[in-house]
């Protein structure tokens, strides 16, 4: 039951990253609910639940936008492994953290991104591809991590203690 | 109770041990995407019967709270737009009654010299794009048809103006298309005016100037020139010849002195596409 529910939380982040998210783009530039997920699945449920939602999140947007599939699922699973670790030091209430950590791994996932789609192409211009779409990406996705943290970190934990109470 | 707890405790898997299993099953799907096809393929099918209708709704959606806001703005301006659009009709009529004429006089003589206008006569499939790239990174999109609608990897897609893409991936109702402004596409194009053969480089760079990269110009006369029409070329092995890319906004020599690059402004406007055009004859197929 949580894993339908898991499935179908992540399911709908990325059909809502897919088409309304495209719609919010602030210059060209689009926010990662995706790695905001991923992460607050790891703080709320730790590393086993954080990694499942890294990888269905990267399975998904590997079948839909990439040439191969295993990239995302990788680089996701172990977002979402890491905030799981941050899992011992979670409170419900502390904003703080958990912003800190959703941005340091969209960070991750942008300069590993950067890496093998860019730099393994002779892409070298570090400095334009950081300042026009790191640095943006990551400065909006913290915007919008701040905005849906709450409700998304409730929804989650409300599921959790349901289900133990049902147990 | 401790045994009684011991045996409510449901049977789970360390989370190191499940992170080194969900890391092994990433590789390999990885490899088997990169060897084979089966794979893959059963992955699109799965998802592209569960994703995509809800992605569709969604899409309709989203472009209805954009046309609405649209439509606020544009309303005054249609109004203004109306008085001098009608006195315009009038006009219109008149000259368009006397093209109506020539027209069929081109068409008839079109046929007595056997011209083939080849660009009018690809067969195309309409499809409505209904999902962008997550990220920021290339400009991949999905639109809503696919395999079972006559759809297959390799077929270019236009709009209205001019090129838009190729289809890279198919599943039963879906399908990816990279545009040619994605990092990764590399378009071989040719001066419809010279004839000289050129690449046009997608890049994440220009996009933002709304421009794309263009490079090879062998151009020893010095042509070439801003404003002029780039084309596919008749040389490529994935792209049909003739279709439309854009104009030439910038050349400049090449250090090396024998070719010339330079930025082109595409034809297709990028940001709003909503539906587009699938030609659904290949290069392959004309055996050329």
């Amino acid at each position: 039951m949580k894993r339908v529910v898991q499935i179908l939380l992540i399911f709908i982040c990325f059909l809502l990253q897919c088409t309304l998210f495209q719609s919010i783009a602030f210059a060209g530039i689009v926010p990662n609910l995706m790695v905001i997920v991923t992460s607050i699945y790891g703080f709320v449920e730790g590393r086993s639940d954080g990694m499942i939602a890294g990888f269905i999140s990267g399975l998904l947007m590997d079948i839909f936008y990439a040439d191969f599939l295993g990239i995302n699922m990788l680089i996701f699973l172990y977002i979402g492994y890491v905030n799981g670790v941050a899992n011992r030091v979670f409170y419900p209430d502390d904003i703080k953290f958990p912003i800190l950590f959703i941005s340091l791994s969209d960070l991750a996932y942008l300069f590993l991104t950067y890496f093998f789609g860019f730099l393994l192409r002779a892409r070298f211009d570090i400095g334009y591809y950081f300042l026009h779409v790191i640095l943006p990406e990551a400065a909006y996705t913290i915007v919008v991590a701040t905005i849906v943290y709450i409700p998304l970190q409730r929804i989650i934990y409300r599921l959790k203690t349901f289900e133990r109470e049902s147990d | 109770m401790a045994r009684i707890k011991l045996k409510r405790r449901k049977f789970t898997i360390p989370s190191q041990y499940l992170l080194l299993l969900l890391t092994a099953v990433s590789i390999l799907l990885m490899i088997l995407s990169f060897t084979t096809d089966v794979i893959p393929a059963l992955f699109n099918n799965i998802a592209g019967y569960t994703v995509v209708p809800f992605k569709a709704g969604l899409t309709e959606i989203s472009t209805y709270v954009n046309t609405r806001a649209d439509d606020f703005r544009e309303v005054q301006e249609v109004l203004s737009e109306n008085a001098a659009l009608k006195a315009q009709v009038d006009e219109l009529t008149q000259q368009n009654d006397k093209l109506t004429e020539e027209r069929f006089e081109l068409i008839d003589l079109r046929e007595l010299f056997e011209l083939d206008a080849e660009y009018e006569e690809y067969d195309k499939i309409g499809a409505r794009v209904i999902g962008k790239d997550p990220g920021n990174w290339y400009s991949v999109f999905v639109i809503d048809k696919g395999e079972e609608d006559g759809i297959k990897e390799g077929m270019n897609v236009i709009s209205g103006a001019g090129l838009v893409g190729i289809v890279t991936k198919t599943g039963a109702h879906w399908a990816q298309v990279r545009s040619i402004i994605d990092d990764d596409s590399n378009v071989s194009g040719r001066m419809l005016n010279t004839s000289d053969n050129l690449i046009v480089y997608g890049s994440l760079e220009s996009i933002g100037n709304g421009t794309i990269e263009f490079g090879q110009l062998r151009d020893p006369d010095d042509e070439v020139d801003v404003g002029d029409k780039i084309v596919t070329s008749n040389i490529s092995d994935r792209y049909l010849p003739g279709i439309a890319i854009g104009y030439i906004t910038s050349i400049k020599k090449d250090p090396n002195n024998l070719t010339k690059s330079g930025m082109l402004t595409p034809l297709v406007d990028f940001e709003h596409l909503d539906v587009v055009l699938v030609i659904t004859e290949m290069k392959e197929d004309n055996g050329l």
